[in-house]
């Protein structure tokens, strides 16, 4: 029964990962960026999920991850015949090496699960407010340094030149991943641990629930989604170090927030819910034709409505759009599952 | 030998590090303030600070004197405060630290895009006390009127404060709020009232840093103060935010790091400044999770 409920659960996150992929299939190609868009920022909000989501602790600094990772990606995907124009002092190695498309982001995902590692040891020591300062501290050096640093990447210049293969079907493959990965996670003893600590942090240590080590392993799992994501990215868009600082914070964890912070549905709902207004809204800056009348929106208002969403949501409506539950499952759906496949 | 040659840097870059120092202390305050009666980190309080700016710049463009556009200034920033209280902070009054800072975190951006929306991305010119940037000379060298006034300035709301804490009745409510919010109410302090005396204070004091800031930084831009909020908070917490007075210390600290390394150090180090500031935040959260200037056994962090 409880097998059969949690494949149900699954479900609902990946029929609308593969709806949005295949409602991108029917649209022109400009509006087909939006819906890739989409499905990385859902790649990245389910990274965000299974730390924040899980332990409760709030970590402003899951988007240097996602930079560590396009910047892995970026750099090592580029044709070498290319990186000097670019990359003009990159350190030695990195300037002769160019790996395939999926290397590179199976590498991403590598280095953002050391990076975090890396981080997190020392870091998964704090919690509330503290915690919050820290990661956010981990924010702004990763963005100082990938900014000023020209031997390990771009500096100030732009990551163009990397083969642009993130397209809908790897989007899409992405976001599956990043689901199944946390959806794997929250059902294993470890997520359960984890969830135990976020509810009563003292009761999970007296029943030998290390608080530190289960987070830990949530900081590393949540970095290598994200630095897959950040690979995605990086394939997807011309990115910078600007693209990777406090603007893809706030709205990342706004998705994140919107949806319900405590379920992965939600935090799949939340990034298609607010990437699908956020799009709309960004088309509406270059005057869209709604209902006849053309909308000419000025630019800026895309934060503005989002903000104003996120601080609503927060006030009415503290656990999210979906409540912070997972898909509702209807019983019938559950008996027939049964009924079909006895376990 | 004097001080500032022992430390590698002249007494301009010194002024300047007590003159920021200053400054981050009062934006410490407000923050403290805030906190102690709420327990709610305020992200966006860089924003009323911008919205102060921005006062100060909407005066000097239509050419008004100076005095009038400080009353602006104080006007609009305690009006935001109290409009910040009254829609985001008191409903969210019952929820988690943490959730409190993500939706402060949430009103700061929206401020911030209302500003981009209102007055563009180009900025305005606030300009009307640049004459303080004219340097004094004193025993010799000359030091910018700036980093005298910003510290005097500082140094004496600092002043009113404490006798305000000490020596006044909502002072009084303000302190044993800050102890233990519900037992001073069971006491006959009205929750309200020192809230609201608390996000007016903290108002005053954005007004105060919005008027002394864009002496130094005249254009106001949309994200004005926002990485000073930043650094502040990493120092506020730094210092410790369950006593108003370690947290101040913690604000002046890292403003005063702040201001002295980035006229001390060649270009080509101090970009990487923030890195260096936040490393150093981050290994005193790990030491002392509780603050750096609380006492040993009075640290309520608790570690994992």
């Amino acid at each position: 029964m409880r097998r059969a409920r949690a494949t149900l659960e699954l479900l609902a996150p990946v029929v609308l990962i593969v709806a949005v992929a295949l409602f991108g299939t029917t649209v022109s190609s400009s509006t087909q960026t939006y819906v890739i868009t989409t499905l990385v920022n859902v790649a990245i909000v389910v990274a965000l999920y299974i730390f924040i989501g899980n332990s409760g602790v709030v970590s402003f600094g899951h988007i240097s991850f996602v930079a560590v990772g396009a910047w892995t990606a970026g750099i090592l995907s580029m044709p070498v015949s290319e990186k000097p124009a670019i990359m003009p002092s990159l350190a030695g190695f990195l300037r002769h090496t160019t790996v395939g498309n999926v290397p590179s982001l199976a590498l991403a995902a590598a280095v953002g699960a050391v990076y975090a590692l890396i981080v997190g040891l020392p870091l998964m020591r704090l919690s509330g407010l503290a915690a919050g300062i820290a990661t956010f501290g981990v924010l702004e050096i990763t963005h100082n340094v990938l900014r000023y640093w020209e031997k390990i990447g771009p500096g100030l210049n732009t990551f163009s030149a990397v083969p642009e293969t993130t397209g809908l079907l790897q989007s899409c493959v992405g976001a599956l991943i990043a689901v199944v990965v946390a959806f794997g996670y929250q059902w294993s003893r470890y997520g359960r641990m984890l969830r135990a600590t976020r509810e009563d942090a003292a009761a999970a240590r007296a029943v030998g629930v290390s608080v530190y080590g289960q987070r830990l392993v949530a900081f590393t799992l949540s970095g290598a989604v994200a630095g897959l994501a950040g690979g995605l990215y990086v394939h997807l868009l011309p990115v910078n170090a600007e693209s990777f600082y406090l603007d893809l914070t706030f709205i990342t964890l706004a998705m994140l927030v919107i949806g319900g912070a405590t379920s992965l549905w939600g935090a799949v709902v939340g990034a298609v819910a607010v990437s699908a207004v956020d799009s709309f809204l960004a088309e509406a800056e270059n005057g869209v034709k709604v209902f006849g009348q053309t909308l000419d929106l000025p630019s800026g208002t895309r934060i503005v409505v989002v903000g104003a969403l996120m601080a609503l949501v927060l006030i009415l409506r503290p656990s999210g759009l979906t409540g912070g539950r997972e898909a509702p499952v209807p019983r019938a759906m559950v008996r027939g599952l049964l009924t079909k496949f006895p376990s | 030998m004097t001080i500032a040659t022992f430390l590698g840097a002249d007494w301009q870059t010194l002024a300047d590090a007590f003159g920021l120092g200053g400054i981050y202390a009062l934006m410490a305050v407000g923050i403290g303030l805030v906190f102690g009666v709420l327990r709610l980190v305020n992200f966006a309080y860089g924003q009323l600070v911008m919205a102060g700016a921005y006062a100060l710049a909407f005066a000097y463009e239509r050419g008004w004197p100076v005095w009038v556009g400080i009353l602006l200034c104080f006007g609009v920033v305690v009006v935001l405060s109290l409009a910040m209280d009254l829609v985001v902070f008191r409903p969210l009054r019952t929820q988690t630290p943490a959730v409190m800072l993500v939706a402060t975190f949430a009103v700061a951006f929206l401020l911030q895009s209302i500003a981009l929306l209102w007055f563009g991305s180009l900025g305005k010119i606030a300009a009307s006390l640049s004459s303080l940037n004219q340097p004094w000379t004193v025993g010799g060298v000359d030091i910018r009127k700036i980093s005298i006034v910003a510290t005097a300035v500082a140094a004496g709301c600092l002043v009113a404060l404490v006798a305000l804490l000490g020596r006044t009745n909502v002072g009084l409510h303000m302190r044993a709020a800050a102890l233990d919010f519900r037992t001073a109410r069971l006491l006959g302090v009205r929750a309200n009232r020192v809230i609201g005396s608390a996000v007016v204070l903290s108002g005053l004091l954005a007004a105060t840093v919005a008027v002394l800031m864009t002496v130094q930084t005249p254009l106001v831009t949309p994200d004005f103060a926002l990485r000073d909020t930043i650094l502040v908070l990493a120092g506020v917490v730094l210092g410790g935010m369950n006593r108003l007075v370690s947290a101040t210390l913690g604000g002046f600290a890292i403003g005063f790091a702040s201001g002295f390394l980035g006229g001390a150090l060649p270009t080509n180090q101090s970009q990487y400044l923030p890195s260096f500031l936040f490393a150093a935040v981050i290994l005193v959260l790990l030491i002392r999770p509780g603050g750096l200037f609380t006492r040993v056994g009075q640290q309520a962090v608790e570690r994992v």
